[in-house]
């Protein structure tokens, strides 16, 4: 049954909505990321940390975790508001979001307490910057066989090796790390263990990656002898696979228990269609062309499946009896699909025009679409490629054989 | 309306009819029955029809003082989603809109004479509503009433009357002065006018109606309601109805094709192990789901084509299930392989409804224009 939602939820929902049209940054000069894998700059770095630490001071962000550590302690429904609200207003996105979304849940429910104690408020106030050493140069989708070691040396472990597509390695002073430290298994899943590693461990190198926008922000780390002392164990040693999982299961969104706040600039639809009504095509508004019509129709059509299959989720009763994980499982194929072909319709929309980047006075809105559909790939691609979500949806979910 | 103004509901109440009617369909109309009913006359037994019609799924949006049960059009695509999971044939979907038709445009009088019969499953009732030229809309009406003494002679021919030979009513829509109007029609008045169509969808029984020099009486025009509102209402459960069947039906497509790459063996290997299959299965398994939610939201706010949130849920809820049921049942009988293209593989049926479904109340370029218009301004 379907309620509607109680009045002092209502309520909260006018204050934070209140609260951000009075205290939404004012637009930089300068381009933003579009997400926390492009901050490109010290500048867009300064602007997105006083936006989040702004954001945690008002009260909005962490409001479940609890009170002793740092956050709100209480209840979830209260931060689900705050972060929708967050993403309909569509302000600037949390720069913290590895530490917010997975370093945060995964240290609170499975770190010791002085991590907790240590870690928890300077990731909600954006003080420490976290980031994530999970994939490999060699090892990109198939995370278990992770090769870099750490190696025991009476309380230390010494590190080598190189982690991939470290975002805001170069801002990030922790980062949570996953690392051989038993070489040999019989499984190649057992041996692995799982840090939070301090990045201004000497022997540690952060190298930019310049991506296929044109823009940084990826990373490679690479660990030559990096001594880092056993107390950053999460876990035990060696069942550092375990941990990994609660980390993607966060990852996923489907565990709960993230501090909440909007992780990236979102673009839909509408906006594609506010675009076409400026952008000219043949002498007339893009809009005006049925064929163009009938186009973004499809996209909204596509929209709108995503938005009612998350609403349908929710539902247990209406879940398809035969694979009721289905639901949870294939958002993440279809929606970076999604928004891969919406930005790139965008572009093409532009006609004549879409050849103008970013950088260009005359690129149609700033070149961000062009952006977009490039960045879009870092979805399609992270977290598993859409071609390993084809496996996995039909091995876990439609139990076909491997 | 770009912005979705509504959510899916789900009641209790649902929920127990829902379940009824996935463990009923599933008990009686396994495969050997619905292939056996291929060649039945009627398609369907008298036992299973009444049946269905003591559950009461007959008169769900029948208001309780008709006879119905009073419930909305959620808890009866709960019903029809079942139904068509097992590529049920009855005269199910027929009954349930000229029950509607008569509820929205009947007078007091036809209402408390004829919806009880409706509701219970005594009487059976179809509507006449499309014509040889093939459009779907509810005006596009070439057939006609001509005032004659104390009634109407009627005019022209009317298409794919569900069940029509075994109606014990019929209602018919036609142009009377410039604009619709509804007209019952007996069973004995069909007599020799009926010719039945050979159609994609074996498990239907359709049929051409040649209304040409029919005479009926003054009582037979349905006078409680404005005609066209109420064919507006009927073409949008119409197209809501067939998109239930095909969300259940395109499951099931689904379920044979992941059956038959779980058991298959080519190479030395499940088929279902090769990329080449895994992957579009998975695809039409996303459709699928999509479509199921698309139909649960549409059934949740229907209020017919208003113009508003609910004629927009519905078309794209008939847009969606037209493709994914074509897509599933596609890839069920490509992925059988040469099994696929017999007659005795399952996924040709599913096949052949799906493209029933596709072309009944609506095909997607139909629903796609009507989306332009409400959507693009």
């Amino acid at each position: 049954m379907t309620t509607p939602e109680p009045k002092a939820h209502q309520e909260f929902r006018r204050e934070v909505a209140g609260w951000l049209e009075r205290n939404r940054p004012a637009k930089p000069d300068f381009i933003l990321p579009q997400s926390f894998m492009e901050v490109d700059t010290q500048q867009q770095f300064d602007y997105l940390r006083d936006w989040q630490r702004k954001v945690y001071e008002a009260g909005y962000l962490g409001m479940a975790w609890p009170k002793e550590y740092g956050g709100g302690g209480q209840p979830q429904i209260l931060q689900d508001i705050a972060t929708q609200e967050m993403t309909r207003a569509n302000v600037p996105f949390m720069v913290n979001a590895i530490g917010l979304s997975w370093a945060g849940p995964t240290i609170l429910h499975l770190g010791s307490e002085a991590h907790k104690k240590q870690f928890i408020k300077n990731i909600l106030n954006a003080e420490e910057i976290w980031c994530q050493g999970f994939s490999e140069p060699d090892h990109g989708s198939d995370l278990g066989n992770a090769q870099c070691r750490a190696e025991r040396d009476g309380d230390h472990f010494v590190v080598n090796g190189a982690k991939i597509w470290t975002s805001l390695g170069v801002y990030a002073r922790h980062m949570i790390l996953l690392a051989r430290s038993i070489p040999n298994t019989s499984s190649k899943y057992a041996g692995l263990s799982f840090f939070l590693c301090p990045m201004q461990t000497p022997g540690i190198e952060v190298i930019p990656i310049k991506k296929i926008t044109g823009e940084y922000g990826f990373n490679q780390t690479v660990f030559t002898n990096a001594r880092i002392h056993e107390s950053t164990l999460v876990g035990e040693e060696g069942k550092g696979w375990l941990v990994a999982m609660a980390v993607l299961a966060f990852e996923r969104g489907a565990a709960g228990g993230q501090a909440g706040g909007n992780m990236s600039t979102v673009f839909s639809t509408q906006d594609v269609i506010e675009m076409s009504r400026l952008i000219e095509r043949d002498g007339r508004p893009a809009l005006e062309d049925p064929l163009v019509q009938d186009k973004l129709l499809n996209f909204l059509i596509d929209q709108r499946s995503i938005a009612l299959t998350s609403q349908r989720a929710r539902i247990e009763k209406l879940l398809t009896p035969e694979r009721p994980a289905a639901t949870m499982m294939m958002g993440k194929l279809f929606g970076s699909e999604f928004m891969r072909r919406l930005a790139y319709f965008a572009v093409e929309l532009q006609g004549g025009r879409a050849n103008l980047y970013m950088g260009d006075p005359e690129a149609v809105q700033g070149g961000e679409w062009q952006r977009a559909a490039m960045n879009a790939y870092s979805a399609t691609i992270g977290g598993g490629t859409s071609e390993v979500q084809h496996n996995i949806l039909g091995e876990r979910v439609l139990d076909l054989p491997k | 309306m770009i912005k979705m103004e509504g959510a899916i509901e789900f009641t209790e109440e649902q929920g127990m009819i829902s379940d009824s009617a996935v463990s009923f369909f599933r008990e009686q109309y396994p495969m050997a029955t619905v292939r056996q009913l291929l060649d039945d006359e009627r398609g369907y037994t008298t036992d299973g029809w009444r049946s269905i019609g003591e559950l009461g799924w007959l008169g769900m949006m029948i208001p309780e003082e008709f006879g119905g049960a009073g419930l909305s059009a959620k808890e009866l695509v709960s019903v029809v989603e079942p139904m068509g999971r097992h590529l049920v044939g009855t005269p199910f979907i027929a009954t349930t809109l000229a029950g509607q038709l008569l509820l929205k445009a009947g007078s007091e009088a036809q209402k408390s004479h004829l919806l009880p019969k409706l509701a219970s499953g005594a009487a059976i009732g179809s509507v006449a509503l499309f014509e040889p030229h093939g459009a779907w809309e509810p005006d596009q009406l070439r057939a006609t009433a001509q005032r004659s003494g104390n009634g109407f002679v009627l005019s022209g021919s009317k298409a794919f009357v569900l069940d029509a030979a075994v109606a014990d009513l019929v209602i018919v829509a036609c142009q009377l002065d410039g604009a619709p109007a509804l007209f019952c029609l007996s069973g004995p008045q069909l007599q020799g006018r009926l010719r039945r169509e050979t159609v994609i969808d074996e498990t239907r029984r359709s049929h051409r109606l040649q209304l040409d020099g029919l005479e009926v009486g003054s009582d037979a025009q349905l006078t409680g309601g404005d005609a066209l509102a109420a064919l507006k209402w009927c073409h949008a459960l119409g197209a809501l109805l067939h998109t239930a069947e095909s969300a259940g039906g395109a499951n099931s497509a689904l379920l044979l094709t992941v059956d038959y790459l779980k058991t298959r063996k080519q190479f030395g290997q499940l088929i279902g192990s090769y990329q080449a299959l895994k992957h579009p299965t998975v695809d039409a398994m996303i459709a699928v789901e999509h479509s199921r939610s698309h139909l649960y939201y549409a059934a949740s706010l229907f209020n017919g084509y208003d113009g508003g949130e609910s004629e927009v849920a519905v078309r794209m809820a008939k847009v969606h299930s037209n493709e994914s049921f074509y897509f599933a049942s596609d890839r069920a009988i490509q992925f059988h392989g040469g099994m696929g293209f017999t007659h005795e593989c399952n996924a040709g049926l599913h096949f052949r409804r799906a493209q029933w479904n596709k072309f009944s109340f609506g095909d997607t370029l139909h629903h796609r224009r009507h989306l332009r218009r409400l959507l693009m301004p």
